[in-house]
């Protein structure tokens, strides 16, 4: 499915949460959602999935808006960090309310993900750890087969084997379905193999939007004497500079094979480093 | 095959070198089958668009060929068409690296190419 986000705003008394946010999701695709706390990120899952409506601007889902429309909402699957399911049901009554409301969902995957987290269905939500509660958030966005679905910080309390597990159940079902998954996280070196595109968000809006492959090859720490480094970046977007003792490392966008003709040492910048240096930026 | 990958370098570039290696070096021969997308997207845990992308560069290059309903596989000039395309770049990559790396420490043209010709022995400690 298509997300059009056009000028969206989302304002919250004096604070603006999103300004004027514009992009376009094209289609299936698993998306990273990326930014520092605070950064707009939840404020903008909660309006694409339809919970919240904006101040301003819009978002078209297929052309459509999300707020309060079934055909859409059951569409969309969003698991956030918590707090997804009544405390009172038990495991197996959150699913089968999930199984109704999703026309997609995949009870076999369901009972599949349960026994591999080690759920017990007649357990009820209030007595699970922090770590179940989230193995139960995983399993119901995997299984919901939604078109869009939206994994908001999914993992909290999971230990690494179990996120691993989780990940490669992922990109499984992905593979034999093609969905738009949305993926909101601050373990970025986990998962930032599994982008196909990156979506970078500081303070409400957009500083970055790229596949994340393109991302690799043109975002590059180059290095060398400070004379060098200064002319190869003049007319360069820069986002980090540093120096020591004569040499600088600058973190740009460019063309790795320039620089190297200018004589620079040239070295790829993981999506996590980018990150950091692109939220720290002042005034970005 | 290497066990991951470089996070800061195009995946899809990776996944294309690998492949290219492995035609080299011998290790996947002519009329052979390659690892489908699906298996190193699951290998790696990579998006396997990503994969198809070094994949799909392979093919427009004639390096492999698909076999409807059963998946890649190597041509018979692949081998040919890499080494040629290798030898193209092997100045670029490692002479000219080389030659600045011997400029910094003032090793001579004369003695760089005594080096080269030198005969291969283990350097000891």
């Amino acid at each position: 499915m298509k997300i059009e986000v056009k000028n969206l705003t989302k304002r919250y008394n004096d604070n603006l949460a999103l300004d004027n946010v514009s992009f376009t999701l094209d289609g299936p695709n698993i998306y990273g959602l990326l930014g520092r706390n605070g950064a707009g990120k939840t404020t903008f899952m909660d309006i694409l999935s339809g919970q919240i409506l904006a101040s301003g601007g819009s978002i078209l889902i297929d052309g459509e808006n999300p707020f309060d429309n079934r055909r859409l909402t059951e569409s969309i699957c969003l698991i956030k960090e918590g707090q997804n399911f009544k405390k009172d049901l038990s495991i197996k009554n959150v699913l089968k309310i999930f199984s109704y409301f999703y026309p997609k969902w995949d009870q076999e995957l369901a009972d599949e993900l349960i026994k591999e987290y080690k759920l017990n269905p007649k357990s009820k939500v209030k007595t699970l750890s922090k770590g179940m509660e989230s193995a139960l958030g995983i399993t119901v966005g995997l299984a919901s087969k939604a078109p869009i679905t939206i994994f908001d910080e999914p993992y909290i309390g999971l230990d690494a084997p179990s996120r691993k597990k989780f990940y490669e159940i992922l990109l499984e079902e992905y593979q034999s379905e093609k969905r738009t998954i949305i993926f909101s996280t601050h373990l970025i070196d986990e998962v930032s193999l599994l982008f196909e595109e990156v979506l970078i968000l500081q303070e409400g809006k957009v500083v970055l939007h790229e596949q994340s492959d393109i991302l690799r090859d043109h975002a590059m720490a180059v290095s060398g004497s400070l004379e060098k480094v200064q002319a190869f970046i003049a007319d360069k977007e820069v986002i980090k500079t540093k120096q020591l003792a004569g040499m600088m490392t600058a973190y740009v966008y460019g063309k790795p094979e320039e620089a190297k003709m200018h004589g620079l040492d040239v070295e790829g910048v993981p999506i996590q480093e980018l990150m950091i240096y692109l939220t720290e930026k002042e005034g970005a | 095959m290497k066990k991951s990958l470089d996070e800061s370098k195009p995946i899809f570039l990776q996944i294309k070198e690998q492949l290219e290696d492995s035609i080299i070096n011998g290790e996947i021969k002519a009329e052979e089958r390659v690892p489908s997308t699906n298996e190193f997207a699951a290998f790696y845990k990579i998006n396997p668009a990503t994969a198809a992308k070094g994949i799909n560069e392979l093919v427009e290059e004639e390096i492999l060929f698909k076999r409807r309903g059963v998946g890649m596989f190597v041509t018979e000039d692949a081998r040919e068409i890499l080494v040629e395309k290798r030898k193209k770049s092997f100045y670029q990559t490692y002479v000219l690296p080389l030659k600045s790396e011997a400029n910094k420490l003032h090793i001579g043209k004369e003695e760089l190419l005594e080096m080269v010709k030198r005969e291969d022995v283990p350097i000891e400690d």
